[in-house]
């Protein structure tokens, strides 16, 4: 039980630190807006992010 | 009792209070109780003993334990009281403000993040090569003055720019460096911090490219397993793109799997004669190869190849930086290198040339201070963060671990013997790139207790699966060899060395390649932007053919330069690598400018030397360090005196020079140290603008009394997170009362 608990901590924070947790945010935050809004599939929200990051670049540290 | 909030702004009845109320958060830090009181008790007095074992003891070696426990109790100290005295004094966060995370909340770029999801996050984004090389380098004075200022610099100067850029930057919704430059600068002073950004970000990129070239040049081993990363990559993104959308965490251990293949591979790959004769490449097809591929991964789409090597890096960096950590403290290494070297005093060490001030400070940029982060600082990490107090932990404390990871490399790079260390760090110039060579070399030096055989050279260079280690300059062979003599401690002996020092060699490799592909991009986009002020079709970069010029005018730059420090005759790292450190802490002076400006503006004057203090400090350093590179006559450490000389060399009719064997090696030390001087010229001049301007902002706004802010408007929040790391009683008491509603409430948005 206990190690359940510590396992389902650790697969919560490496989802969270490698950004595959990009995907359910993204829907709670839809699903909060008005009815009838487009919301994007799984894969469309990948396509998306990645097409946006060529559209942003952002920097990375040396 | 955390219900009778003092806030000035209704309340919202249908939810518990968004903030603890500041009496509170007070009345807790005010309360010390006897166990508060022990704890930091005994976090002074164990850090006080680790800095006189340091400092003040002088024993044969030192034992590695004290730098980790000299460095974790300082940073616990600076965290706990002066980040907070920073935070009441300075900053006065307020949680009742929603974030921009909170506000503009998309779902995409805007989203609310946990803090300790965002500290990785952060510290990820941050730390990259710069730590890990530019300790090493330092080690040449001794251990004591790059371990000082990467400790008490972190605390005093380098946290506090990376806490206050994120700071503004959030209560500007997120706004880059560059805009926060004009919008409080005016356009002088906003222009020059933006055209130094540019030329910074290319230097940075061309001596990062340099670290590489040197790590990989005539090692097959090492081309080999490097080189793997570009299919590795390419087949994540597909993966990612066509197989499984959204599956990072799957992949990228997928992909950590065919690395660690890849170094295994290489390893055999080396032993076979094809192997040699097709990976063993010389420095100037290596630098070529690099530059085209530079140019490749800048236009290819994100997808393909650098965000899957994103994924992979960061998972390499927290891994490798966790397992590191570890081994010090579990292995313990001996120190042998004196507390400060001569070096420190005659300025003639073979690494990089110069005394201890200004050069320590520059050659030990990231670690300490590092201005780069200020452009992550503002930009991604200020759109994610969930409530406003908790930028002290991401911001402060994510620079603390990035301190520590060059203690880190400090340390290894400190354990292997310092004959070895000399020999892999001085110019193939100096050391003639042979065992006899560097032997004579080393050991003519006259270090005492350096007691360099050809012997050592040979069996380190087959431990480690190279041919050989004399002058494998640039830092990131050192570290990899001082992280393998650490690690094969820890885990397979003295047999998996060899694998050790190419894990190492991968795993800076990755950073440094998704740095040059990113860094790249960057400095397209802004060029574009300025292009376009002209040319407006540049403004567009969606244009193919505008971003395909832009691209290949960026890396044609930063590739010249690359060309130059892997031709020069003089070394190359021991001539270039001052321009790095010299870049990178200009941009924090500028950073550190801007953030003055901001806060004389807000009319907190009495503090304002939280900030005056680290941008004096940064702008002394690097304006003198500017200056002895632009006007030292002393050759070594003057590019026009070094100029001068080989001209006057040339003009006698000699033939050849100092290290330059020929007439055409002495025309190309002329030709580099005229463009190494002019861009000292040019960094120098930009960061003297923009420290005036800010300068003359402050002025301004102390006369004017002011008290105008750029910061976006108040927004109610509407949710609660805690602050820290761990919640405080009183905030684990409103989060009882949040978790008791019967809906939670949403992260973020007011649609």
């Amino acid at each position: 039980m206990r190690l359940a608990e510590v396992a389902r901590g650790v697969r919560w924070y490496v989802r969270g630190v490698m950004g595959e947790d990009a995907y359910d945010k993204y829907l709670e935050h839809a699903r909060g807006q008005h009815e009838g809004a487009q919301v994007m599939t799984e894969r469309e929200f990948w396509r998306d992010r990645t097409d946006r990051q060529d559209a942003n670049p952002e920097g990375r540290c040396c | 009792m955390s219900n009778t909030s003092t806030s000035a702004h209704t309340e919202d009845p249908k939810h518990p209070p968004v903030a603890v109320d500041p009496d509170i958060i007070e009345a807790n830090d005010r309360r010390w109780t006897p166990l508060k009181i022990a704890v930091w008790v005994v976090i002074a007095l164990l850090g006080g003993l680790s800095w006189v074992m340091l400092a003040v003891v002088r024993g044969e070696t030192v034992n590695a334990i004290w730098f980790v426990f000299a460095a974790v109790c300082t940073y616990f100290i600076g965290y706990r009281f002066y980040s907070k005295y920073i935070e009441k004094h300075l900053l006065k966060p307020d949680d009742r403000r929603a974030t921009p995370a909170e506000y503009k909340a998309d779902g995409k770029d805007f989203a609310a993040t946990d803090r300790r999801v965002l500290y990785g996050h952060h510290f990820a984004a941050i730390a990259g090569a710069g730590p890990l090389v530019g300790p090493v380098l330092a080690a040449q004075m001794g251990y004591l003055p790059g371990t000082i200022w990467i400790i008490v610099g972190v605390v005093l100067a380098g946290a506090v720019q990376d806490y206050l850029v994120m700071f503004f930057s959030m209560r500007r919704g997120g706004r880059s460096l560059g805009q926060m430059a004009r919008d409080e600068l005016g356009r002088v002073g906003g222009t020059a911090a933006i055209v130094a950004t540019l030329t910074i970000m290319v230097i940075i990129v061309a001596i990062l490219a340099l670290v590489v070239v040197n790590a990989l040049a005539e090692s097959p081993w090492g081309v080999f397993s490097v080189s793997m990363t570009i299919p590795i990559a390419l087949f994540m993104g597909c993966y990612l793109r066509f197989f499984r959308p959204g599956k990072v965490t799957e992949v990228s251990i997928i992909g950590f799997v065919l690395l660690l293949a890849a170094i295994i591979g290489g390893g055999a790959v080396a032993d076979t004669e094809w192997g040699v004769a097709l990976f063993t490449i010389d420095k100037v097809p290596l630098a070529i190869g690099i530059i085209v591929y530079g140019f490749i991964a800048a236009i290819l789409p994100v997808w393909l190849l650098l965000a899957p090597r994103d994924y992979l890096s960061t998972f390499m960096k927290i891994g490798t930086i966790l397992m590191l950590a570890l081994a010090i403290v579990v292995v313990r290494p001996e120190i042998f290198a004196p507390a400060v070297s001569e070096f420190a005093s005659t300025g003639a060490g073979p690494v990089v040339s110069g005394t201890l001030f200004p050069f320590l400070f520059v050659t030990i940029a990231c670690g300490a201070l590092s201005g780069f982060h200020a452009l992550i600082a503002s930009g991604t990490t200020p759109k994610l963060i969930e409530k406003e107090r908790q930028t002290r932990f991401i911001g402060y404390g994510g620079m603390l671990m990035e301190s520590f990871v060059a203690i880190m490399a400090l340390v290894a790079a400190l354990s292997i013997d310092r004959g070895i260390y000399f020999a892999m760090n001085a110019s193939a110039a100096a050391t003639g790139g042979t065992i006899e060579g560097a032997v004579a070399f080393v050991n003519g030096l006259g270090l005492s207790g350096v007691n360099l055989t050809p012997e050592m050279l040979s069996q380190t260079a087959a431990d480690v699966g190279e041919e050989t280690i004399v002058s494998r300059t640039g830092g990131a062979p050192t570290l990899a060899v001082g992280l393998a003599h650490i690690m094969q401690q820890l885990i397979g002996g003295s047999g998996l060395m060899a694998f050790w020092y190419h894990f190492a060699i991968m795993f800076e490799a990755l950073f440094i390649l998704t740095a040059v592909d990113a860094g790249t991009r960057v400095a397209r986009f802004m060029l574009q932007d300025t292009i376009g002020n002209v040319i407006p079709k540049f403004k567009n970069t969606s244009w193919r053919v505008g971003a395909w010029i832009a691209t290949a005018i960026m890396v044609a730059a930063w590739g010249a330069i690359l060309l130059m420090g892997v031709t020069d005759p003089l070394g190359g790292i021991n001539t270039l690598f001052p321009l790095f450190g010299i870049a990178n802490q200009l941009l924090a002076a500028i950073a550190l400018a801007v953030c003055m400006a901001i806060i004389a503006k807000r009319g907190y004057f009495r503090f304002l030397w939280i900030v005056a203090l680290p941008l004096a400090f940064a702008a002394v350093v690097t304006i003198s360090a500017s200056f002895l590179k632009i006007f030292s006559p002393v050759p070594a450490i003057g590019y026009f005196a070094q100029n001068a000389a080989f001209r006057q060399a040339l003009a006698d009719g000699e033939t050849s020079f100092g290290t330059a064997p020929t007439v055409e090696a002495m025309n190309a030390v002329v030709r580099n140290t005229l463009v190494q001087g002019v861009l000292s010229i040019l960094f120098v001049t930009l960061a003297i603008i923009v420290i005036v301007t800010a300068v003359l902002a402050t002025i301004r706004a102390a006369r004017r009394g002011s008290n105008e802010s750029s910061e976006d408007p108040f927004v109610e929040s509407r949710i609660f997170a805690p602050a820290g790391l761990v919640a405080t009683p009183p905030e684990k008491e409103l989060q009882a009362q949040w978790d008791a509603l019967p809906t939670p409430p949403k992260r973020g948005g007011h649609g």
